[in-house]
């Protein structure tokens, strides 16, 4: 039976009273503000595409400040801080989590390559459905009982974190029309100083969503991008068990000399 | 101070996003001290955007040193256990306030006391550095600022005999955020 153009077209959605953003308009105010910026380490604070930072950058530079005192502090944590069982998101709520079991590790480091020793590393995700359990989440995905998307860690000696968890999955947000996030972790970092405090997000591998979001976008320099993706691992995917991702992260650099750090 | 060379890129931020209360803010994350206890002072103010707008969304850490000006290494911020830590976290709540419960820092080997903030925020792609300068208190940098600029970094005493800090984010009353000199990539340069 021939098919009709009309046949497949869906009819067309009534106006909202203000249309969203679409997709393609996003995507293009994206290759805009990137052309527009110079390259740099880290995302553009005033990123447009991201609607939510119109009003939440500052519109003066950042100012020169030589780091002092208890800037050159960080705060300390250890094994009384947190419990071992936070590194292991798969056994917290009494029942296996539904979705791809993954171990996650990589190490931490400052902008000298010294691994960053016995730090604390706090993780949130969506579960593998794209939910949070976050009582503003509003997506239609369901709620894992058995998943609360929060990890906590210690790194070891070498600066090495490790987590037990479940691949996040996508899941939709309000930027504009049909914006989807692509799976990603957040990642809560502490250096030796203050001025190494980090919260950022990791992604995964090739993710089709990558290219459509403001956020990943903000960063303008694709080699700086790719710091946020995470590298499979087969190394580290257990037998009959878990696939492993790697991720190291870099902190900025520190400022005390080794001599002042014994100093103070 | 000797400032080595860059050798790693740094891995960039990106923003706290608005999942973050089940994860970050925890018992007793905003009670450096026990309320009531000896020197115990409140820090506390609101995050504000461009429009003047709070912000119920933020998260904003401390960083101090004790009242001697000495910078705490002890662990325990997480269960406190009646340590003190130089360090507090505390979530903004509807209205865009945050409050913490301390003591009052002691400047660091002869310099000025502040307490050095961070703040993250939904919106907002990378954290931003500030100090909150106590009253009275200068030092080459705050009196390097115009004086409007200064101004957003005093901590004000308020009529509770509080501590007051707020933060703008964008707009009229912008606060001066920092930059530290090793934040920009080996590409920047110094
Ligand atoms: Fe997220």
């Amino acid at each position: 039976m021939p098919t009709t153009a009309t046949s497949i077209v869906p009819p067309p959605a009534p106006d909202p009273p203000e249309a969203p953003d679409t997709q393609e308009r996003i995507t293009a105010e994206i290759a805009e503000a990137q052309a527009a910026a110079a390259t740099g380490a880290q995302p553009r604070i005033d990123f447009a595409p991201y609607r939510s930072s119109a009003l939440r950058h500052p519109t003066k530079d950042l100012r020169h400040a030589d780091p002092e005192g208890i800037e050159l502090v960080a705060p300390v944590f250890g094994h009384s801080d947190i419990d071992p069982v936070e590194a292991d998101l798969t056994v917290q709520r009494g029942g296996d989590p539904i979705g791809e079991r993954m171990l996650l590790t990589g190490r931490v480091l400052d902008g000298d390559g010294r691994p960053v020793r016995h730090q604390l590393v706090e993780i949130w995700q969506a579960n593998a459905g794209g939910r949070y359990l976050h009582k503003r989440d509003q997506h239609p995905a369901p709620v894992d009982p058995h998943f609360t998307g929060v990890g906590r860690c210690l790194t070891d000696g070498a600066g090495v974190y490790r987590f037990t968890t479940i691949k996040p999955g996508p899941y939709p947000w309000r930027n504009h029309l049909n914006a989807w996030r692509p799976a990603h972790i957040h990642f809560s970092l502490f250096g030796t100083e203050f001025t190494q405090r980090l919260i950022t997000q990791m992604y995964f591998p090739g993710d089709p969503l990558f290219a459509l979001d403001p956020i990943y976008q903000s960063i303008t320099d694709q080699a700086v991008r790719d710091r946020l993706v995470a590298t499979y691992d087969h190394d580290l995917t257990t037998h009959e068990w878990a696939t492993g991702y790697r991720w190291d992260i870099v902190l900025t650099g520190a400022h005390a000399t080794p001599l002042e750090r014994d100093e103070q | 101070m000797t400032i080595p060379r860059e050798a790693l890129a740094p891995t960039p931020g990106q923003t706290i996003g608005p999942f973050f209360h089940d994860a970050l803010p925890y018992a007793g994350d905003s009670l450096l001290v026990p309320p009531g206890s000896a020197g115990a002072v409140r820090l506390h103010g609101t995050v504000y955007d461009g429009s003047g707008a709070p912000v119920p969304d933020a998260l904003v850490e401390i960083r101090q040193a004790d009242p001697a000006g000495r910078p705490p290494r002890r662990e325990g911020s997480l269960r406190r256990d009646g340590r003190f830590t130089g360090w507090g976290r505390a979530a903004t709540d509807a209205s865009g306030r945050y409050a913490f419960t301390t003591v009052v820092p002691g400047g660091v080997g002869g310099g000025a006391a502040f307490f050095a903030v961070v703040v993250f925020a939904r919106g907002l792609l990378d954290r931003l550095f500030t100090r909150a300068y106590l009253p009275g208190e200068s030092d080459t940098f705050l009196a390097s600022l115009p004086a409007a600029d200064a101004a957003t970094l005093r901590v004000v005493r308020d009529e509770e005999g509080d501590l007051r800090f707020d933060l703008h984010l964008q707009g009229d009353r912008e606060t001066v955020f920092l930059r530290y000199p090793r934040h920009d990539g080996p590409r920047s340069g110094q």
